[in-house]
């Protein structure tokens, strides 16, 4: 049965880093697996290889309307007779697979890191309680939404676009009851997307607002930056960067903590992480409990000499 | 003008959650709290409420007994009155039942006069879907505009500003609808001794899935589209190391991620 992937993608048409893992791990889920693109921005020349054909739907209101995209979504499901369709775990994709949930009869699961399928139904691997707990989800409902987070598989390879099947959706009466008063698309930061990044340094209360020794540590790992609440709040960094139930969830297979005291917000967010580094110079901050390697000190010495050391390391 | 806000009883995210061998969050730990960001959607229906003169807020929420502590609670922040379904044919619902009941429920809350606005968090710390709102929204044929971190009604239509991972937005919808604020919107109010006080006089209608024109398989684990196969608590991390720079800790740092490949 057809597998869906949903391409996310910038306003200028390109991918999001999500997109080419969750084409890879839709072949667990059925055969074909096929693309949906909504909304007018150019495509790519090349898309993740494997899908057998791209869906691209024309909307007749603005396409960053969660209801707008669940209505285009809908519409290549019922075409398609799919039997699963997977989305990356952002906040606005939440309100595209909730909408297909309640209005399409779609059982959804959240925040999945791994699929499979046991007897011809979709099951899902997810950690809960703020990774403190692992759990399989088996969807019972004829069509199967989920929202798979980032990391979850290798990315599948690019390749040349495949067959393009032109839809156009009929205007939604709630999808254009929104109007757009203003959207503003983010320029990258020049590091990998945080959600995604296979390496995270995150900054806290101890930096004192000096992200300059996380920086330079970033270059060295090519590293994402994030921050805790608090640096956000202070105005340290911008709100985005935030790391926590309520912020960014983040999986890297790398957290490195620097000045973090790791409270359970925090933690909610980035205790799946592969390892965990911290270093913060409270022995008795939190975050201590969950690191596989804490370092009690000054990040202002620790981080730098760890920079120095891996550019010498690598001649 | 009549709003709703959903708030939800959650257990205490400081203390040890766990699940059960059914894979349903243990609710019985008796240190439940109201869900922190169902705070900022009190605070936030009760500011509209203000600016509007003429409102009521009614606090709605969905659980076991223990969850009426929930609404109590916006009703000592201000809200005016309560509803509590509770029925044993709910538990076990998934967030999409969730969403079905308490649709079901504003329905029913409408037919003594429109509601113009339901507002809820953005996320409830248990189950942290997400889930919820837009499919309440959805149930309802209600437009919904999410994660708002500002809130603003005037001349029927509501605005919010909401920043997202890539982008940030404003939106506006004309009322009514349905707002999901993050724990930015605001800062909730804390409830003083006269709010505690007024809040012990204020009306808890309690609802059965029956009195809502439910039935029992269409929610609740009967009625669910996923299905908890299993769920262990995740092994400790094995081989942990603590030390204390003596001045070559970074150096260690960088060894120790050259030896796990992760530099």
């Amino acid at each position: 049965m057809t597998v869906l992937v949903l391409l996310d993608h910038a306003d200028s048409g390109e991918l999001r880093a999500t997109a080419p893992e969750l084409v890879a791990l839709a072949h667990a889920l059925g055969d074909p697996v096929e693309g949906v693109w909504v909304g007018a921005a150019p495509l790519p020349a090349q898309l993740p290889s494997g899908l057998a054909r791209l869906h691209r739907v024309a909307v007749a209101h603005d396409e960053h309307v969660a209801a707008v995209v669940s209505e285009a979504v809908a519409a290549v499901a019922d075409g398609t007779d799919a039997s699963a369709v997977l989305l990356a775990s952002t906040f606005e994709n939440k309100d595209v697979a909730a909408r297909l949930g309640a209005l399409h009869g779609a059982g959804v699961v959240t925040d999945a890191d791994a699929v499979d399928l046991e007897f011809g139904h979709v099951v899902a691997g997810k950690t809960v309680l703020a990774g403190t707990w692992t759990t399989r989800v088996e969807v019972v409902a004829p069509l199967a939404v989920v929202l798979v987070k980032a990391g979850a598989a290798e990315a599948a390879a690019a390749a040349d676009a495949p067959e393009v099947v032109e839809h156009a959706v009929a205007p939604s009466y709630v999808g254009g009851l929104v109007e757009v008063v203003e959207r503003t698309e983010r320029a990258g930061t020049g590091r990998p997307d945080l959600a995604s990044a296979q390496t995270v340094i995150v900054g806290g209360r101890g930096t004192e607002g000096d992200f300059g020794p996380l920086e330079d540590l970033a270059d060295e790992l090519g590293a994402a930056i994030g921050a805790t609440r608090v640096a956000t709040d202070e105005g340290w960094i911008a709100r985005e960067a935030q790391v926590g139930q309520t912020g960014v969830t983040v999986s890297p297979r790398l957290y490195i903590g620097a000045g973090v005291s790791g409270a359970v917000h925090h933690r909610g967010g980035m205790q799946a992480a592969g390892t965990i580094v911290a270093v913060n110079n409270d022995p008795d901050a939190p975050i201590f409990e969950i690191a596989d390697l804490g370092i009690v000190g000054d990040l202002f010495e620790v981080l730098p000499q760890a920079a120095a050391e891996l550019r010498r390391l690598r001649g | 003008m009549k709003i709703v806000v959903a708030v939800k009883h959650v257990p205490d995210i400081q203390a040890d959650r766990s699940l059960g061998q059914d894979g349903r969050l243990a609710r019985d730990g008796g240190d439940g709290t109201l869900n922190e960001v169902d705070e900022n959607a009190v605070e936030a229906a009760l500011v509209v409420a203000e600016s509007a003169g003429e409102a009521e807020v009614i606090a709605l929420t969905m659980g076991p007994d223990d969850a009426v502590d929930a609404a109590r609670r916006a009703l000592q922040m201000g809200a005016d009155r309560a509803v509590h379904v509770l029925d044993d044919d709910a538990a076990g619902s998934d967030a999409l039942g969730t969403a079905h009941v308490l649709a079901a429920a504003v329905r029913r809350i409408a037919q003594d006069g429109p509601v113009d606005l339901v507002v809820t968090g953005m996320a409830a710390t248990d189950g942290l879907t997400s889930l919820v709102p837009a499919a309440l929204a959805a149930e309802l044929g209600l437009v919904s505009l999410t994660l708002a971190v500002d809130v603003t009604v005037e001349d029927g239509a509501v605005t919010v500003r909401r920043e997202l991972d890539h982008a940030d937005e404003t939106l506006r919808t004309a009322l009514p609808a349905l707002v999901s604020v993050s724990d930015r919107a605001n800062e909730a109010r804390y409830p003083n001794f006269a709010g505690i006080m007024a809040a012990r006089k204020k009306p808890v209608t309690v609802w059965s899935l029956a009195d809502l024109g439910l039935s029992p398989d269409e929610v609740g684990s009967a009625g669910a589209r996923t299905r908890i196969l299993s769920a262990a608590p995740r092994p400790a991390r094995e081989d942990r190391v603590l030390i204390t720079d003596t001045g070559d800790a970074g150096a260690r740092l960088a060894a120790y991620l050259v030896e796990h490949k992760l530099a």
